[in-house]
């Protein structure tokens, strides 16, 4: 955080060449096909989601291996909110942040049990407490619909105007997505972040230098859960339906392989990470039969060439930043 | 009731005993690298295929069911087969990363399950294949309980197993090398222990135990297929850590006493609610059961008291 004598251009050239991108992006990505804006649109939910366990997992350490029940209360709190399933039809704003809250209260519920377990045993417990919440949503027909899912969910209406389109949620996510971004960053170079860098560095010599563990932990489980439960809400609207399907210990891995294969912690190595692991296999759809091989032969190579991910911790985007000119 | 409860509790016993073979395999890896090794189940699976083909090729050849002797000499060649993928995977996908951090070999172990599940999918047979029935269906009445020759199999080959391997890691030097990499790799090294022997041999055995574990599970329920191993590979790794992770007795003692878990708790709630619950709830029951031994009491039954700091084996990522 050494701040070198900056100077006014070039600050203001960095904050162009951004904002440049980002009109561009807004401007030219609608009007890709439909479903190249589809597929954009599932890479920036993954942003969402991965920005969100990267608290857990890149800044405090504690690996989540059920991150998924979170996105999937999020998910299905819209769709039992808002639609035909129990004739309650709730706004898109105000269920964003109920949901975004129950979510946020599952993950402290969560970290609760869990504060004494470290390592592999806190990934297992929290695996198992994602396959429970996936199996309760199966299973508890009478709420959530089990297998069948919940069909026919409220179109979101924001600021008065329906979000129909991939296009209208890509204007939505977009900027969404760079406020969950710099919130991260912020948050990673706060005090409170630096509390998780010292917990996940040594644990114990946090606590013995005087950082509330306890609260820290809990508050990683609670804002990523609770970043996870907005995803999950976006979700809904975006697809209209929901079944247990999509919240499989599968999906905990793939935002865990985000995370990791984009470089542990580091937000530029997320957006790249999600950009690979969704983009490839809509690729690799003409195989569609090989892809789910393909796609283990290249988890296994890219973890034997580059055990800590694509992207190093270096190329942060503080680096991103200054490379544009902002010093 | 007697009746009930009898049945209930041999079905236990049987789908203890494969819980137990394939538990062994997640625990003698995770004691000795520390490693979840998700491939495992897959190894499971490949297993019961094995065996199925073995079969095929063997009543093709003698014009029916096989014997005793060639079912013997198909399990041993399972055994070793599967046995031998375990050490090539160990080899290739595992030993460069055991350096990294934690997380990477988990990965890695996780596109190999990815992989072979794949080319079984996609080389063999993406439905169910019908396995032949290598046992005699005879069946006793005990206390009222129908109790098959499979199910009385199933049981005392898995302990007869499990006798096997007990003895050879108390009574053998390759054991007792495994049992000395398992508590404390370092020191093994420095008593002059070449570790790659004893964790390829851990690669074989738990490997080959689990592939017979297919083949048991496959005869008994009649079919294989490419997805068989996932549940009920997470359900085997839930009694590892039951039994306490990395203890060798414990995964034996946690497959049945998840199998029982399992089999009571699916079997009596809806009796017990009186069909509030059913059975489907089951899996919840195992997962449940995970989520309480690793926070009530992480070392399991066997496993030896886990301190906060004992937990962390070393730096994470």
């Amino acid at each position: 955080m050494r701040r070198q004598a900056g100077t006014r251009t070039g600050r203001l050239r960095a904050v162009a060449i951004v904002a440049l991108v980002v009109a561009g992006l807004t401007y030219l990505v609608p009007g890709l096909p439909t479903y190249y804006v589809r597929v954009i649109d599932m890479v920036l939910i993954y942003v969402l989601l991965a920005a969100g366990l990267n608290m857990v997992v890149g800044y405090a350490g504690l690996l989540d291996l059920g991150f998924v029940a979170f996105y999937a209360i999020g998910a299905y709190s819209y769709a039992i909110l808002a639609s035909g399933q129990f004739d309650i039809h709730l706004p898109f704003a105000l269920v964003l942040f109920i949901g975004g809250g129950l979510a946020g209260i599952a993950g402290v519920l969560l970290g609760i049990p869990v504060l004494r377990l470290r390592g592999d045993y806190l990934a297992i417990v929290t695996l198992g407490f994602g396959e429970i919440v996936r199996l309760l949503m199966n299973n508890l027909t009478w709420m959530t619909n089990g297998p069948q899912g919940v069909s026919r969910i409220d179109e979101p209406f924001l600021f008065g105007a329906g979000l129909n389109t991939p296009q209208d949620f890509f204007r939505l996510l977009l900027p969404l997505v760079l406020v969950a971004l710099t919130l991260a960053w912020r948050l990673e170079r706060s005090i409170l972040g630096l509390g998780w860098a010292a917990i996940r560095e040594d644990q114990d010599a946090a606590r013995g230098i005087g950082i509330n563990t306890t609260i820290a932990k809990l508050l990683a489980f609670g804002l990523s859960a609770t970043l996870g439960g907005f995803a999950g809400v976006i979700f809904a609207g975006l697809q209209r339906f929901v079944d247990p399907v999509s919240f499989s210990f599968w999906e905990s891995l793939t935002i865990v392989l985000i995370i990791v294969i984009g470089g542990l912690g580091n937000l530029v190595g997320i957006v790249v990470g999600a950009a690979v692991l969704i983009v490839v296999p809509e690729l690799l759809r003409e195989y569609s039969e090989y892809r789910m091989l393909l796609y283990g032969c290249a988890l296994v190579v890219i973890i034997l060439l580059r055990p800590r991910g694509l992207i190093d911790r270096r190329y942060n985007p503080a680096w991103l930043i200054r490379k544009l000119g902002w010093r | 009731m007697t009746g009930f409860l009898v049945q209930q509790l041999v079905n236990a016993l049987t789908i203890g005993a494969i819980y137990a073979l394939i538990a062994l395999g997640y625990t003698m890896v995770y004691g000795v690298l520390r490693l979840i090794n998700f491939a495992h189940s897959e190894m499971f699976m490949v297993g019961g295929h094995v065996g199925f083909f073995l079969l095929a090729a063997a009543a093709s050849l003698t014009g029916g069911p096989a014997s005793v002797l060639v079912v013997f000499a198909i399990f041993v060649a399972t055994f070793i087969a599967v046995g031998l993928l375990g050490v090539g995977i160990e080899a290739t996908a595992y030993r460069p990363l055991r350096g990294a951090s934690r997380l990477a070999p988990m990965l890695s172990a996780l596109g190999v399950a990815i992989i072979l599940q794949n080319v079984v999918m996609l080389f063999v047979s993406r439905r169910p294949l019908p396995f032949p029935a290598f046992m005699l269906s005879m069946s006793f009445d005990v206390f009222g309980a129908v109790v098959t020759l499979n199910q009385i199999f199933i049981v005392l080959f898995a302990i007869a197993l499990m006798v096997g391997l007990g003895w050879f890691v108390n009574a053998t030097t390759l054991g007792i090398k495994i049992r000395a990499v398992s508590e404390n790799m370092r020191t093994a090294q420095l008593l002059g222990i070449n570790v790659n022997t004893p964790i390829s041999l851990i690669f074989f055995i738990g490997p080959g135990l689990g592939a017979l574990a297919g083949i048991l599970y496959a005869g008994y329920y009649g079919i294989v297929v490419f997805s068989m191993g996932f549940i009920v590979g997470l359900k085997a790794f839930i009694a590892a850590i039951l039994g306490g992770i990395g203890s060798i007795p414990g995964a034996m003692l946690g497959g049945f006493a998840l199998g029982i878990l399992e089999t009571f708790g699916g079997g009596l709630l809806p009796r017990l609610t009186h069909g509030a619950i059913g059975s489907e709830y089951r899996d919840i029951f195992a997962f449940s059961v995970l989520v309480l031994v690793l926070i009530f009491r992480p070392a399991g039954f066997f496993g030896e008291s886990v301190t906060e700091e004992g937990m962390v084996y070393k730096r994470d990522f």
